[in-house]
Formats: C-alpha cells, structure tokens, sequence
C-alpha cells in the first residue's frame, strides 16, 4: 500500500455535492437587492406613454395640462433625445438582412401596440403616471400585416420602408439531394406545426436606475439585464461615452428566461436622460408593459415533411419556416437568433443524410421575438419529434424502438449535422434508454391501455433532442451577429488578508453561480468555500464579457475559473515553497492549509497572503508574485448536451383539460458540479415547457391589439400544473473541455413542448387528431375534434 | 390626481409606524417607498403573481391590491420579520435546504403565504400542498422544491389542533 496517494484520494471535492447555495440568506431574508430595491438621493422617475397603435404615423403630440399635474419634472418624445443619443444597430454579416435601428422612444412611426413614444419624468412614479394621463398622440393609421403568412407576401405593407420589405432574414441549410430522397422513401409524414408567441414572464418586471456622476461625467446603469457587459459596449456608442466612464451593474435579478438578454430602448432612455437632468433617473416596468414590449418567443410556422424507408430509418428532411419576428430586430442577437436555429437544429439528434430547410424571417407589428429559454429549439424540436411519433406510427413501430435505430449512435461522434453543427461526444442512446427504464416503459404501455379500456383518454409521448451549450469562438450564437460570444474571464485575487475574490463578467440570475462557481475554485485551488466571495454581473470586473444567457456560464465561467484558480494555485505553492523550505512538488493546499509531505510544517493561506503581500522582505523581490490571476476561457466547438423526455399525459373527454400524470427527463449535461441545482434547473424549465405546451400564449388580434394583458389572461404554470419530475442524470465524459461541464439551463423547456405534444396526440389517436399547434389547450382540443366531426364547421387557427 | 393626505397609524413586524400618505398609495409601495422594507416585491400589480403577499393580522394579502389606508391599526407582518441573513427562520431555512428558490423574486411571497398556510391550512398531502400554493405564481423552480420544503414544515408541525 502506497501513503502518499492516500491523502489526495481522501480529500473531498465539492464538484458533485449539493452544496447549500451562498446566495440564499440575503434573498430568503428580504434584503437581497434588485434595481427597484435601490433608491439614490434625488432619484426622478420615468413613465412611458406606449403606443395604441400597431403601425401609424406620429402625427402630433400634445402634452395638453400635464406640466400641471405636482412633481412633473420634463417630458420627452424622441425630437428631444435626436442629439442625445445615437441607435443601436443589430448588425449582421447575414445577407440580404436589414438592421432595423433601435432608438429609445418611437421616431415618426410606432410600429407595435407598446412601443414607447412620450417619457415622463416625475418625482414620483404616481405623478409621473397622473400626467400620462394628459397626453394625447395623434396618429395617421398605416396599413399593416399582422400575421406572418400575409406579411411575407410581395405586395404587404411595409413595417420598415427603408429595407424595402418585411423579409430581413433568409437562410437555406442543405445536405445531399432531399428531393430524391424523397422520391425512394417508403414513408413520408408531413405538418405543419405552429408554436406560438410566448413571453418570458419573469416574476420581475424589467427595471433600470441610471445615475450620473457630473463629478466625473461618469454613468451608472443599474439594470435587471443578463447581459450586462453586452449592454455596456452598446452604450457606450450610444451615448458616445467610453468604458471608463460607464459602468452596467446587473445586481440581483428576479429570472430572466431570456427576456432580459437583449437591449432595450429603455435603458438608453434612463441613461440619457440622467445625463440630461443630472439626477438618477428609474424607469420599472409594470406587468402590462412587460406583457406587451419585452422581447417574445417563437411564433413559427413550421411546414416540415420526413421520409423514412421501410425498416424505420430517417433518409430525408425538408422544412419550410416563416418566423415571425416582431417589429424590430433585436439588439445584440438580431431577428436571425430565433428564426435561423429552427432551421439549423431540426434534425434533431438524429442521422439524417438529406435534408433542405429554408427559414424567412419577417417583420410583423409586434414586440420583438428575441432570446427565450430554449432559442429556437423548443420549436424545432416539436416539429422534429412530432414528424418522429407521426412516422413511427404510420410504420406501425414503436417510438422509442424507431428512435433507438435512428439516433446517433457512441462510435459515430463526432457527428457532422446536415446543418454544419458538430456533436461531440453525448450520450444521446443512454437518455431514451434512461428515460424509459426509469418508467418502466413497457409496463407504461400495459397501464395506458388498461387506462384506455377504462374509456380514459391517456397517452404517452417522448422527445428527444440535443442542444448546442457552453459555445466558443467556432461559430456565433446568433449568425454574423455583432458581438463575441466564445470566451468568458475569470479574475481570481487573494488578498493581504488571505480571502478570496472571483470575479466574472457572466452574470447570474436564478443559476446560483455564486455557489457553484465557488465549488469549482475550492476544489481547484484548495482553499475554503466561505473564502471566496463570487463577483459577477457588473461590467467593471472583466474588461469584456457577453453575460449569463445560451446555457453557457458553467462551461465558460467554470472553465476560465478552472484555469484562473490553477495558475493563483501555482503562485501560491511557489510562495509557500519558498516559506516552508520545501521543493513545490511536495506541497499541496487543501481547506486552506498548504500541507509537504515531508514535514510536519503547515502554512495557512492567511499566513501566505501576509507574507506575500504585507511582510516586506519575507520574500526576495525577484520572487514575489501576487497571488492573482486573470485567464479567459473559449471552448471552442461548444459541449452538446442531449436529454429525453417521456410524460404521460390524460385528456378529460368532458372539458378536454389535460393533466400530467408522469413526466421524467433522462439528460447528460456532462460533469454535474451541483446536484440540487441541476435538478431545480430542469424541474423549472420542464414547468416552463409544459407552460408552452398547455397554456402560454401571447395573441394578437387582427387589430394589432395585444389580447394577453394581464397574467390572468397569459396562464403561466402554478404548482396544481405541474407533476413531480423523475430525473436521471447520466455524466458522460466530455472531450476537449477544461471542466467536463455541459450546459442545461434551458433543456427543460426544449423537450416538454415535443413531449406534452406527442402525449396529447397519442392520448386522442383513436380519434384521428394530431396535435400541430402549441399550446394544446382545451379550445384546440374542441376545436380539432369539431373539425373531424364537422369538417364545414372548422376555423382554423 | 393626488388627494388629501392622510396619517396612517400601523404595526410592521412589531415596529410602530406612522406616516402621513395619499389615500391612493398602495400598501406595497408603503412597505417597499416609504418604510425601506423592499423584501415585499411586486410582480404583477393586479394580484394574480403572489409575490407581495404579506400578511394582516395574521392572514395572508396582496399587498398589491390593499390601500395602506385600509391597513390602520392592522398588525403586518412582512418577510424581513421572518428571519434575518445571519438567523433565518424556520421556513426561509427549509426553503435553503431544499433549494425552494431561485432568482429569489417571488420567493417572499411564497414565505409569507406558506406562514399563513402552517397556520390555517391542513397540507396533509401533496395535493393540499400544491392547492394551497397555487396562489403564487413562481417561474423558476417548477414547484417542487416548494413542495418538498412545505411538506416537511407540515411534518414538523403536525395535525392542526
């Protein structure tokens, strides 16, 4: 027996335990601190008159009685603001796509019902509402399209005349001849599959505070952003100031989902006019607003048709895609982020030699569609497995016997999609076989049928999917888009008194970082977890970073800590070294305490630090390093992360409400480095998927009115919606990847709309209907079997 | 438009406050604008999201749709009565333990209408449980954490007497 590997061997990591979140008992006790929490001296605030219009010219505004409502300080529209501030442009090295310019208030036009034209600031958020109330727009109402079928037609009013049509985006993905494929199949199955607008609904409404410091002409934005580096680079052309004398701090954020990922118009506002008026500046949106002008999800229509051969294997897809995508084109992501994922993720984890799918994204008089939990996926994956279940059963196989046959298998990877995306190694067979096993599948089957010889209306239904997590500099997350999003920066800095900062650009909303990030720093460099303090979310830590969003910040975050906490490691085993008389070889730190395995002699990190830094001599100075280190992270390729989903779902022959009876999600996301977060990570993004499946829906009407105003009318889930999840956690190793981590925020949300979508259709199959249309609600449900019964009687959606 | 003021007279977390205010100020913007107190949050403003629940005199309310006026001579209770960052009660403790919460935002609401159901409400099974928070709305966890730590404060406190 050895001694010396003993020790090591016996030393327990945090990586993989279920360490108790350090973020927690300032929120659990109150004071935690979102924007709306802070309230600087002097602080003024911003009310917004937004439009009522869906597309019309600004004819006049008339701010009538208003300056006489007490505490009314200025009022704005966007004359008042031309030399404020410059747009911001969602550039894109994309052809023939048109970067609709981003100004905080509507300029001449307003081009969705919501969209900001009057600001006033008042002493108070009631005063500033009271003389809302006074001003008056008139407007010259323009023709519009507002659903993307017509909007896409040559001779549709134009939302922006100056890109000389609505279609900004257009992109085409093909692999060997889809046509012929065709042409030899067995089988085809086709639909046309349509998951509609939804909005993110973080229970914070978005929120920003300026401040300006006329000392040193300097601004701060205190935003509820999970991008705040991002909104700093923009900024500061925007308002012409440099990163000196800008800073963007994300403090605590109430969630996200995506909502808060872009620019918004805003945030330029709040920082303009503290500049203007010298005073902090708040602007908190309400629920309405939110509901109406933060950034929406999706809403595509999905024509895709799949052809199988007779034994069951996948030879061809091809798809035809009209995104909609709002009014504007979304700051830094452009309206290609959402559209052109569909088109690029759609075969899904599957081999598929042919395939052609062609995405146009068109501008319609909405909010913008923007970043959204899952981006694209979630709709590309309930075409894809719904295509899957259609031609499993046209086949007269069994789904998941059709799927194993047709997922890539563990000696294929890496696998090369039809659409250029690369699959590392993932552990896409292990999930479905997972998934089932944990159910019992077979035994599933035998209580579904038992369920329906009862008369019950129950189904069972899968997907699986990979996503794309933790990407590096290879590709973009959004094509040719304007920002860098394949590195992230860890700083890690011991100071004179031996404690510890981290500091990273990503910034965490929800994800717990603070704790996990700290984990990983523990078992890397061996000190304390309560040592560490994890700085985040403010642009002055790092000089760039692209934020927390993309399932990214455990894979980037993790792996520059990774190698930040090596090097300071390194400095501080060198130091010791010199103190403790000892070779560095037989040195290591643990818990703090650097430990030889020669001697007896101990030295405390404390003790290090004030050698280092506050003994002046202790060491010589041609060996005195500080122990910091700054090292920035791009994994390249990016981590594939795969998962299946299995629910089974019964529908009520009286009301047609469905229930989740079983739902479990079988996922790899590579090393897991905090099981009670992944956990609470997939259970929420399950909750939000079934949420997209059975009751979100943002809807307009043919006015152009935004119908879903409240959130009694946007149905996000509450805890009677949603079942206890089954989770299985396979850890398959990840190659070429400094942490072994995969990112899965958002997988949850990617596979329940495909599943919940599946399990209603099986649940109604003896009843010929299939579900193409999310969310599956009680309405659809009626109005589907309508249809069957009464095709004459049929309105389509 | 602004009207006459009015002085308000009331209890929060044991502390007397009196403040002379509009009769159109929302309860929630008392606690948070005029008292500091922004542990209350606000998530919808019309009373669906929960996360402004606090309670008067003992039972659980929107804050968002309760006029400070309305609460003179009411004793309220709000989440930084609950526990502090260095003592956290019982129930901000079971919500870290089992990782009930997230981005923390609606998560005062969830403590306080949790403090009103331990008192009031049987949670004898999953399904009480899931009924009795159904009134709260929270888009991070998915519920079930909620659940498990609700379950086990409905363990710790037995049968309602």
């Amino acid at each position: 027996m050895s001694l010396h590997d003993h020790s090591v061997e016996l030393r327990p990591k945090l990586v993989g335990k279920r360490v108790k979140r350090t973020e927690d008992p300032r929120l659990l006790a109150g004071v935690g601190q979102y924007v709306d929490d802070m309230a600087p001296a002097g602080m003024m605030h911003v009310a917004l008159l937004r439009s009522d219009q869906p597309h019309a010219r600004i004819l006049n505004i008339d701010v009538g009685e208003a300056f006489s409502v007490p505490g009314v300080i200025a009022i704005y529209d966007a004359t008042d603001l031309e030399n404020e501030v410059r747009p911001a442009i969602p550039t894109s090295r994309m052809p023939d796509y048109y970067a609709t310019p981003i100004w905080p208030l509507a300029r001449h036009k307003v081009r969705y019902v919501g969209e900001p034209v009057v600001a006033v600031v008042a002493e108070s958020r009631y005063a500033a509402e009271d003389a809302l109330e006074h001003i008056t727009i008139d407007y010259e109402p323009l023709p519009f399209a507002i659903r993307q079928v017509d909007a896409v037609k040559d001779d549709a009013p134009l939302l922006h005349e100056e890109a000389g049509t609505n279609t900004i985006i257009r992109r085409e993905f093909k692999r060997g001849d889809v046509d012929a494929a065709f042409e030899s199949a067995a089988v085809t199955v086709k639909g046309r599959f349509r998951m509609t607008r939804k909005t993110a609904v973080a229970m914070e409404n978005r929120s920003y505070l300026a401040e300006w410091d006329a000392r040193k002409q300097a601004l701060t934005l205190y935003t509820s952003s999970n991008i705040p580096g991002v909104i700093r680079d923009v900024l500061s052309g925007c308002l012409d100031l440099p990163g000196t004398r800008l800073r963007v701090v994300a403090p605590d954020v109430g969630g996200s989902f995506g909502g808060k990922g872009s620019l918004y118009g805003e945030e330029i506002l709040v920082c303009a006019l503290a500049r203007k008026l010298k005073r902090p500046v708040k602007f908190v949106s309400d629920r309405l607003e939110d509901l109406s002008a933060t950034s929406q999800a999706f809403d595509e229509l999905i024509e895709a048709e799949l052809a199988v051969t007779e034994d069951g294997m996948l030879i061809g897809l091809r798809a035809d895609v009209i995104g909609d995508v709002g009014a504007y084109s979304i700051y830094p992501w452009t309206a290609a982020l959402e559209t052109v994922q569909v088109v690029s993720f759609l075969p899904g984890p599957y081999r598929m030699e042919h395939y052609r799918g062609r995405i146009r994204g068109v501008l319609t008089p909405k909010p913008p569609t923007g970043p959204y939990r899952g981006v694209g996926r979630p709709s590309s994956t309930f075409a894809m497995e719904r295509l899957i279940e259609m031609a499993a059963r046209k086949l007269g196989m069994d789904p998941v016997a059709f799927r194993r046959k047709n997922l890539v298998n563990a000696d294929e990877f890496p696998y090369r999609t039809a659409s250029g995306i690369i699959w590392d190694k993932s552990a896409f067979q292990e999930c479905l076989a997972g998934a089932c096993a944990h159910v019992n599948y077979p035994n599933l089957l035998l209580e579904r049928d038992e369920a329906r010889r009862d008369g019950r209306w129950v189904g069972i239904g899968l997907a699986s999917y990979a996503e794309l997590t933790g990407i590096g500099s290879r590709i973009s997350v959004a094509p040719g888009m304007p920002i860098n999003t394949g590195t992230e920066t860890a700083k890690i800095e011991i100071d004179a008194t031996g404690a510890i900062t981290a500091a990273f650009g990503i910034a965490s909303h929800g994800q717990g970082l603070e704790t996990t990030l700290a984990q990983v720093i523990v078992d890397e460099l061996g000190c304390k977890l309560e040592d560490i303090e994890v700085k985040h979310g403010d642009s002055a830590l790092v000089p760039m970073s692209s934020g927390t969003y993309a399932s990214r910040s455990a894979v980037l975050g993790g792996g520059a800590a990774t190698l930040a906490a090596r090097v300071v490691k390194g400095k501080v085993l060198r130091a010791a070294a010199y103190l403790m008389e000892q070779s560095i070889d037989d040195l290591d730190m643990h818990d703090g305490i650097v430990t030889s395995r020669n001697s007896n002699c101990t030295m405390t990190l404390k003790e290090i630090a004030s050698a280092v830094y506050s003994q002046m001599g202790r060491i010589p100075r041609d060996q005195r390093e500080d122990l910091a280190a700054s090292e920035t992270y791009d994994p390249y390729l990016g981590t594939a992360c795969s998962s299946t989903h299995l629910a089974m779902v019964e529908v009520d022959p009286e009301t047609y409400g469905v229930k989740v009876l079983r739902y479990v999600v079988a996922e790899d996301c590579g090393k897991i480095i905090n099981p009670m977060i992944v956990d609470g990570q997939v259970q929420g993004a399950v909750a939000q998927g079934i949420g997209a499946a059975l009751l979100e829906e943002i809807v307009h009407d043919d006015q152009g009115q935004t119908v879903a105003a409240s959130l009694a009318d946007y149905l996000v889930p509450v805890a009677t919606n949603v079942p206890d999840i089954g989770i299985v956690h396979i850890e398959a190793d990840l190659p070429n990847n400094v942490g072994g981590f995969r990112g899965m925020g958002e997988g949850g949300t990617i596979g329940a709309p495909a599943t919940i979508a599946n399990a209603v259709s099986d649940a109604l199959s003896h009843l010929s209907v299939s579900v193409e249309t999310l969310p599956v609600t009680p309405e659809r449900i009626f109005r589907m079997l309508q249809a069957r019964r009464d095709p004459a009687a049929a309105v389509t959606d | 438009m602004p009207e006459k003021k009015i002085t308000l007279s009331v209890s929060v977390n044991g502390v007397a406050h009196t403040a002379t205010i509009e009769p159109r100020m929302l309860l929630s913007d008392f606690l948070r604008h005029e008292l500091g107190l922004t542990g209350t949050h606000v998530g919808c403003e019309h009373g669906v999201c929960g996360a402004c629940t606090v309670l008067l005199d003992g039972r659980s309310a929107r804050s968002c749709l309760t006029l400070a006026v309305q609460a003179e001579g009411v004793e309220i209770e709000t989440v930084e009565g609950q526990g502090s960052v260095d003592q956290l009660g019982r129930i901000q403790e079971a919500f870290r333990q089992h990782h009930a919460l997230q981005c923390g935002f609606c998560t005062p609401g969830f403590i306080m209408a949790i403090t009103d159901m331990l008192r009031h409400h049987p949670l004898e099974s999953d399904e009480q449980i899931r009924e009795a928070l159904s009134g709260n709305i929270c888009r991070c966890t998915g519920y079930e954490h909620i659940v498990n730590a609700v379950r086990e404060l409905a363990r710790e406190r037995g049968p309602l007497t």
